[in-house]
């Protein structure tokens, strides 16, 4: 069976054709089969339903032995189409030439399918184990009763099961027919391979789609053909949240391969619907032709009258005030201030930036018979089922949702807004329509990694200890009804937990926060919060080291201390393992040769930990910087403790290097501004982003091997960068980085 | 609307579009050959680059009417068969992350390849400029195309 007939054959006749005719193992396959999904059309893994078993429903094995297995996360470049399965095919004892990777729709036999927070790989490396390791034990079951030797004679391995006391050996493929009957063994009683017996895990491994890329093939969202397919462009109100009044759709319609022009009433969610207009066209290029003679009559609402220079203006302001909301009060931070033998006072300060993944947001849909089918480069195919089902009332078992591949994920995929767009357009149109926006919707109405400010003191005592730490940390919110009141809730990303580092380590200890109201959208952009709260203390820590004239790194390992494992606390403070962050910042130093090394003025090192995403990651940065201030990352050495095991060593060293490189293109170019309410930039043009020449040389990556659980990579590598980054700049110049990005400071020294 | 003959990968292939339509939604929504992606539209971040008579260019700046009798060449068409040694080396050291931006690293690599057989690290940083790759493999690029360059891509292309 080739996985076009796979993902065509209907459950029922896949069942019948399996059991009648040996067609195939399919575990899972035993248990109860809910008729509904029957009824779904181009299902990938049309296999069993049950959210008791679901584990068996990722593995098909073929009688001639080829063996497909489902990934059911959403590829967005981090890898995860190649490293969950691979762990199916380790206990499985299967070659991985000859395995087969299907992505998986949306589907509840699967259990969650969003890729964020680098929760994939944490969430279910146990259970991928024991797919495998289920599979295996009942293909050696099914070989014993073939073979009429005891099971405890035959051992798994390269797709076959071989009988060493005969020298007999039966392939997977001859195995199936048996392997149907065979019951599914207890879990528990499913043995897991030992880690030093493992021949794929901690390989390096290329992605499995990587054939199709550097051919052409086609793989992503925006790929997505269908016969009688029309292409849209949607325009929002550039204010974000603005009503249409009335636009010009007479003459819109008028215009060449014009098929369709509407207003989309939309509701008031940044993060659904919005209100706009719709053109759909015969070809992409019809589509943005035809929205440059759109004229829309805007109601603007509230947002016009935002700005970043009043933003900025009004959290200086506040920053005088005590914040509306203290977030940890520890001993008596004022008075220890007071007391300091110094103390140090400095403002830091981010901008909103956007996701800018190159593929721009899209998505096709086609509304028939009730019922709507989509084709969605998404993070997050729950929420993008759940909305369709939330504003056009199509009910979630009318639902079809394929996910595509994703052209950069970075967090903006986890919103569901283009999604929405695009199946309400398709109800209007009936036919399948792909709607693709243009780089300036993607930049311009993206959901933002939110900007903010910290109003930063703290004392030293006259040992050059840290004894206080005062952050008035001023974000961004948005006003929203609740329980008939209106409040302000803090956006994605926005909100600081007073368990952050270091909260819990300085014994005076007050931290603060304040809101403004906006209306600018806002969303997780790739290690939300750490990706900014790493900059900031890590930087503000760095200039307490510099006041009290000890060594960076021996300063952060006293701050450290010996408090071992710190449990969590209920808050977003989660445990947090003292002894491995030290760890790896000792490893880090080691392999930079910290302190060792002696820099000409205009360069230097920078060292930066943090802790984020269960992922224990320390960074040293090595910079030049010109005497006229261009800076040149020399090299980047990282230090990581992810747990007992990487799945895919060359995927994993692409997740950390591409995290220092994102990382450093965000610190030094990414900055949008926003005027009447609406993003000033408009395409790359205006909004550089790095590019190779700025790449550093070399970012060497050592993993560290520990005993703790496995977890993921997409993300805990990014935060260290920008302040090891601006450490070690100042290092080389003695210019102190406060306000991102790198460009709106002057690095130039003499 | 107007006919247009293009050469495409060595095709002849005739659509009927706007003079203004630029190559990248011909060769997208016209000739079915997806391979070449949209990102920007401005000529800013390289994912559409093709090859036109071998020389690198943005698809997405190319207006149909502009093409000619000119050889377009796609990453659909850089081989027969796939095998362009920059395509197998971008296999070898697993280069692409998400892959979205890999098709137009690719073709302006194999156009600084075939006039510069050896490139240097700082050559490549020139010649690789316009194209970004968001999810940063630039340092598996630059080995990429060294590694493409010792396996004598002048040869074979």
């Amino acid at each position: 069976m080739n996985e076009y007939e796979l993902e065509n054959a209907s459950r029922r006749d896949f069942l019948r054709k399996s059991t009648l005719a040996g067609g195939g193992l399919v575990l899972g396959f035993y248990l109860n089969v809910a008729d509904s999904a029957a009824k779904r059309v181009a299902k990938p893994a049309t296999i069993a339903e049950s959210s008791v078993f679901k584990p068996n429903a990722f593995i098909h094995i073929a009688p001639t032995g080829k063996v497909t297995l489902i990934s059911k996360q959403p590829e967005i470049g981090q890898g995860i189409k190649t490293s969950l399965p691979m762990i199916i095919a380790e206990e499985l004892e299967v070659n991985w030439l000859d395995v087969q990777i299907v992505q998986g729709d949306l589907d509840p036999i699967y259990g969650s399918q969003s890729a964020g927070g680098s929760r994939s790989t944490p969430t279910n490396y146990q259970e991928f184990h024991k797919l495998g390791a289920t599979a295996r034990t009942m293909l050696i079951l099914a070989a014993a009763e073939i073979l009429r030797v005891p099971d405890t004679e035959l051992f798994a391995k390269d797709s076959a099961v071989h009988h060493p006391a005969s020298g007999r050996q039966l392939i997977y493929g001859q195995l199936v027919e048996k392997a149907v009957s065979i019951p599914v063994p207890a879990p528990e009683s499913v043995k897991l391979k030992d880690p030093k017996d493992y021949k794929l895990l901690g390989t390096r491994i290329g992605g499995v789609d990587n054939p199709a890329v550097v051919s052409g093939k086609p793989l992503f969202g925006i790929d997505v053909q269908l016969p009688g397919m029309l292409y849209a462009t949607y325009q929002k109100c550039p204010a974000f949240g603005g009503k249409v009044v009335s636009a010009n759709l007479d003459k819109i319609k008028t215009l060449p391969g014009v098929k369709h022009a509407f207003v989309v009433e939309g509701g008031n969610s940044l993060k659904g619907l919005l209100p706009g207009v719709a053109i759909v066209a015969d070809s992409t290029w019809a589509a943005f032709t035809a929205r440059k003679q759109l004229e829309v009559v805007w109601d603007e609402g509230p947002a016009a009258a935002q700005s970043w220079a009043g933003f900025s203006a009004k959290a200086k302001e506040l920053s005088e005030q005590a914040g509306s909301e203290v977030l940890r009060n520890d001993g008596n931070a004022k008075q220890a201030l007071e007391d300091a033998d110094k103390t140090v006072e400095a403002a830091y300060s981010y901008p909103f930036i956007s996701h800018a993944s190159i593929e721009p947001q899209n998505c096709t849909a086609w509304f028939k018979d009730g019922g709507i089918e989509i084709w969605a480069p998404t993070q997050n195919p729950e929420a993008g089922q759940k909305i369709v089902t939330e504003t056009l009332g199509i009910p979630k078992e009318k639902i079809t949702l394929h996910i595509t591949r994703s052209g950069g994920g970075f967090g903006r995929r986890l919103i569901p807004d283009y999604i929405i767009e695009s199946a309400a357009i398709a109800k209007q149109v009936g036919v399948p329509v792909k709607l693709t926006w243009t780089r300036e919707d993607d930049l311009q109405h993206d959901q933002f990694r939110a900007g903010g400010f910290h109003f930063l003191k703290g004392g030293l005592d006259d040992k050059g200890k840290l004894i206080a730490w005062h952050n008035h940390f001023v974000t961004f919110a948005h006003k929203v009804v609740k329980d008939g009141k209106e409040t302000l809730e803090l956006g994605s990303g926005a909100n600081l937990s007073g368990d952050e580092f270091p909260g819990r380590w300085v014994e005076n200890c007050l931290l603060e926060q304040t809101p403004l109201e906006c209306n600018i959208p806002m969303g997780p952009w790739r290690a939300p919060r750490s990706n900014v709260f790493a900059w900031v203390f890590h930087s503000f820590i760095d200039e307490l080291a510099h006041a009290a004239g000890r060594d960076p790194l021996q300063f952060r390992l006293e701050i450290l201390g010996d408090k071992g494992f710190i449990p969590g606390t209920g808050q977003q403070g989660i445990p947090y393992d003292v002894n491995r962050m030290k760890h790896v910042l000792q490893h880090v130093a080691e392999k930079s040769e910290w302190g060792k090394k002696t820099f000409p003025r205009g360069q230097g090192q920078g060292i930066a930990f943090h802790f984020s995403h269960l992922g224990y990651i320390a960074q040293v940065a090595e910079v030049t910087v010109s005497k006229d201030g261009k800076l040149k990352v020399d090299r980047v050495v990282v230090a990581t403790d992810i747990g007992a095991q990487i799945v895919n060593l060359s995927g994993a060293e692409n997740q950390v290097q591409g995290s220092v490189i994102d990382g450093l293109g965000a610190l030094m170019f990414q900055e949008l501004n926003i005027e009447k309410g609406r993003i000033v930039q408009s395409n790359f043009g205006e909004y550089p982003m790095i590019r190779i020449a700025d790449t550093p040389m070399r970012v060497d990556v050592h993993f560290l091997k520990t005993d703790y659980p496995v977890t993921g990579l997409g993300e805990p590598a990014l935060p260290p960068l920008a302040p090891a980054v601006c450490n070690a700049i100042f290092a080389a110049t003695g210019v102190r980085v406060r306000q991102l990005p790198l460009l709106r400071t002057d690095l130039s020294w003499s | 609307m107007s006919k247009y003959t293009v050469n495409v990968n060595g095709t002849q292939h005739t659509v009927d579009v706007n003079p203004d339509t630029p190559l990248l939604w011909v060769l997208r929504d016209h000739l079915n050959l997806v391979g070449t992606k949209f990102g920007c539209g401005i000529g800013q971040c390289g994912a559409c680059t093709v090859h036109i008579d071998g020389q690198p260019t943005r698809a997405c700046l190319t207006p149909i009417s502009k093409i000619g009798q000119s050889r377009v060449t796609t990453i659909e068409g850089l081989h027969p068969t796939g095998e362009h040694p920059l395509q197998k080396v971008w296999q070898e050291l697993d280069v692409p992350q998400c892959g979205y931006c890999q098709a137009g690293q690719i073709m302006t690599a194999a156009a600084l390849l075939k006039k510069n057989p050896r490139p240097t690290d700082a050559e490549i940083d020139v010649e690789l400029a316009g194209n970004l790759c968001r999810c940063g493999t630039y340092l598996r690029i630059r080995a990429g195309i060294h590694r493409a360059a010792e396996l004598g891509v002048k040869e074979s292309i």
